[in-house]
């Protein structure tokens, strides 16, 4: 694990999540250990039902663990309350989600800023934030409109605005791509990529390998729990026997 | 290699390495490159199954190069290969033999193997995203070809969950 070379960021240790449905209760998470360095990019993937969502949720405080702890850049969270969760969430924590969860009667730019003004920036900040990073996600000409206005792929994008607006040291992403066809998959990966190699230290779930393989680290969930945890080697692309095997066209 | 070099002499004749760039340019640099010695063996047999005929053309102050055309026996077989669909990919018998055996030898732990597995794939995975951004983002058949080769990995990944999930069922 990379946490020997830059400092923790965030850390799990035996977390434990029952759901209490209707029927049995559902272990979605039983005992998971976890630590994120500062800068890393972490992808959990796993078939759906394994737990991961519920994983990022306890690590983003939507819901809370019946067992184990969180500690985020090194202070413990157990006692906080909601109130406080929420605001680690406008400044120490972005999130993004499959459904994008935009406000809908809220124009894009009043989405973005929204979260920059509740963390208490000037409006002229909260302005000049928006305008770079609409800018930069390449949404120029679109602060009027409203998200159900946008296609699936703009309004990811909004989402990713508005979780990044207030610089946030983690961003959480929920099966980010969800809900997108395959360019707008594309399109998160390379924007993911493109602010994890800023620095951005990223948590992401999905179900999707080709998303997963943008992350350094590869966190393979079953039933509740870790079954592996792989670095990705950072090789430069080879025309070694794994990619032109699956490429091969035979004679 | 053969249909393929075929199926570029139908367009009109070339010669062996205007053949290996054009491949290359078509194909991206994701796919393996042909070797030009390669091409040059192939279309000698090409050549001598009377598929194509080759013509020495004449170069001031170089040595003759030769240049290849499509005859109506090698149009034939191009029209041929269009027709016929392709078998479908086999599954990844030699990977499956492990899984399959690993149990009865007790040499090997089939989750082990399975984490394994998709290790390799993933690290694929992320070569072949790399390549993707690196390749011209107009070059649409290459990007097709490295979507393909990224769905195929998606579909063992999926079903390495399906074996993960069976094991864990069995405990």
């Amino acid at each position: 694990m990379s946490d020997v070379r830059a400092p923790v960021l965030l850390r799990a240790e035996g977390l434990v999540k029952t759901h209490h449905g209707e029927g049995a209760p559902a272990c979605a998470v039983r005992g998971v250990d976890l630590s994120v360095a500062r800068g890393e990019f972490v992808a959990v993937t796993g078939p759906s039902g394994a737990g991961k969502s519920t994983l990022l949720h306890l690590l983003g405080g939507l819901q809370r663990p019946d067992e184990g702890s969180i500690w985020l850049d090194g202070r413990c969270t157990d006692s906080y309350s909601e109130a406080r969760w929420a605001e680690e969430r406008r400044s120490g924590i972005g999130i993004v989600f499959q459904f994008f969860n935009l406000v809908s009667n809220l124009s894009v730019a009043d989405n973005v800023e929204l979260p920059a003004l509740l963390a208490g920036r000037s409006p002229k900040q909260a302005r000049a934030e928006r305008e770079a990073l609409l800018a930069e996600l390449g949404l120029q000409g679109k602060e009027r409109s409203m998200p159900g206005e946008l296609s699936g792929g703009e309004q990811q994008r909004v989402a990713l605005a508005r979780a990044l607006v207030n610089h946030p040291p983690l961003l959480l992403a929920d099966e980010p791509a969800g809900s997108l066809d395959s360019k707008g998959t594309r399109e998160v990966m390379r924007l993911l990529s493109r602010f994890h190699r800023r620095g951005q230290s990223i948590v992401l779930v999905t179900h999707d390998a080709r998303l997963a393989s943008a992350a350094d680290r590869v966190i393979s969930f079953f039933d509740g729990r870790i079954v592996d945890d792989a670095e990705l080697d950072g090789t430069t692309p080879s025309r070694g026997p794994g990619i032109s095997g699956v490429l091969e066209l035979k004679d | 290699m053969r249909l393929p070099l075929l199926a570029l002499l139908a367009r009109g004749p070339a010669h062996g390495y205007e053949l290996k760039q054009d491949l290359e340019q078509l194909l991206g640099s994701a796919y393996p490159q042909p070797n030009v010695g390669q091409i040059y063996v192939t279309l000698g047999r090409l050549e001598r199954s009377g598929l194509i005929e080759g013509e020495e053309v004449e170069q001031a102050g170089r040595p003759n190069k030769k240049t290849y055309r499509l005859t109506d026996t090698g149009r034939e077989a191009v029209r041929d290969w269009f027709q016929k669909p392709e078998d479908e990919p086999r599954v990844r018998d030699e990977f499956f033999m492990k899984l399959a055996l690993a149990p009865q030898t007790g040499l090997a732990d089939q989750v082990a193997l399975i984490n394994k597995q998709r290790r390799q794939y993933l690290n694929t995975m992320r070569n072949l995203s790399k390549l993707a951004a690196a390749e011209d983002r107009d070059n649409r058949i290459a990007h097709l070809l490295i979507e393909g080769a990224m769905l195929h990995l998606q579909a063992d990944l999926d079903w390495l969950e399906r074996c993960q999930e069976e094991l864990e069922e069995l405990e």
